[in-house]
């Protein structure tokens, strides 16, 4: 193809994709007016049916928990398959050469981003925490809490100190507690069937409105989606970084 | 006033966009993804979508432009080696 035809080419494609997205735009409702009948159901029966006040949290764990079993497990076995792609790549002796040709410079982040990074992880974990235990109240819930957990641990490796990171989150520990959120979610889907209700249905105590434990198996399933996720994330950068420092130790698995 | 502030955050976002595709240089493009980021978690709570504001910041912001800085290391330390 040369160059007139490619310039043909993407002249007629860029045509067709803005005439197709004017006619899509067009014909969207005005920003701010919601048409739907689901929103506004949910939004008037969620306090009372659920206790929870926020309503999003609800719809994901509750209303539509089926939905998110299968979302977790696309997060899961995207993370399993990166693991074992990067794991397969792995050469013990070249690595640890390179592991000590390497310890040398990597000693070198400033003092400035060290005391921050260091100053900032344990806050932003706990404030992870705190975003996943109050899923049911305010904005958030089990995955963005998880992944602000996550970031927590993220914030140690910016600090430099991928030794200590490497050291706090062992992968066998991390994949066990995936694995436990996972498979922690269905369990609870299956509590419900025990009581003779359907699967993931509310079985637990509602508690009241605006404390902590309140909205029976919201609460519980945010947590456990919560632990999923931050293992999730933090094993997925620890498995990047032993790739990108060779900072690799003999696997004892 | 909320008009204008989502306008404002729409055309940051935009510009935030293009910045992140006109950037050259691979290190500098992961900083300006997490840029990127933020202006759009900016954008969601806007638009009230708080929940999908919080994980964008997480996501967004921190955890993909640390994994593309990983993967940048790793193949920058494979082109030294040949």
């Amino acid at each position: 193809m040369n160059a007139g035809q490619r310039q043909w080419f993407f002249g007629c494609s860029l045509a067709a994709f803005v005439g197709l997205l004017l006619w899509g735009v067009l014909g969207l409702p005005p920003l701010g007016h919601y048409r739907g009948p689901y929103g506004d159901a949910i939004n008037q029966a969620v306090v009372a049916q659920r206790h929870a006040t926020d309503a999003i949290a609800a719809v994901n764990f509750d209303y539509r928990g089926v939905d998110t079993i299968v979302e977790e497990f696309i997060l899961f076995a995207s993370v399993a398959g990166c693991t074992l792609l990067l794991r397969q790549q792995r050469d013990e002796e070249a690595g640890m050469a390179r592991t000590r040709a390497l310890e040398g410079r990597m000693g070198q982040t400033s003092a400035a981003v060290t005391a921050l990074g260091l100053t900032l992880a344990v806050p932003v974990a706990l404030l992870g925490w705190y975003v996943v235990t109050h899923g049911q109240l305010t904005p958030g819930g089990g995955f963005q809490g998880g992944t602000i957990m996550a970031s927590g641990a993220v914030f140690l490796y910016l600090a430099g100190e991928y030794v200590t990171l490497r050291r706090l989150n062992p992968p066998p520990l991390l994949e066990v507690l995936e694995a436990l959120g996972a498979g922690g979610y269905i369990l609870i889907g299956f509590a419900g069937m025990a009581t003779g209700a359907a699967f993931l249905q509310n079985v637990l105590p509602l508690g009241r409105v605006g404390q902590v434990n309140s909205a029976g198996t919201i609460w519980v399933i945010s947590m456990s989606v919560g632990m999923e996720v931050a293992a999730a994330f933090v094993l997925l950068a620890t498995e990047f970084m032993e790739q990108a420092l060779d900072l690799r130790q003999r696997r004892r698995i | 006033m909320t008009d204008a502030l989502q306008a404002a955050t729409l055309v940051l976002a935009a510009a935030g966009g293009l910045a992140v595709v006109i950037t050259r240089d691979v290190v500098r493009q992961a900083l300006m993804m997490s840029l990127f980021g933020l202006l759009l978690a900016i954008l969601f709570f806007a638009f009230q979508a708080p929940d999908v504001a919080l994980s964008e910041i997480a996501v967004g912001t921190i955890v993909i432009p640390v994994l593309l800085l990983f993967t940048i290391a790793k193949v920058r330390n494979q082109e030294k080696e040949r």
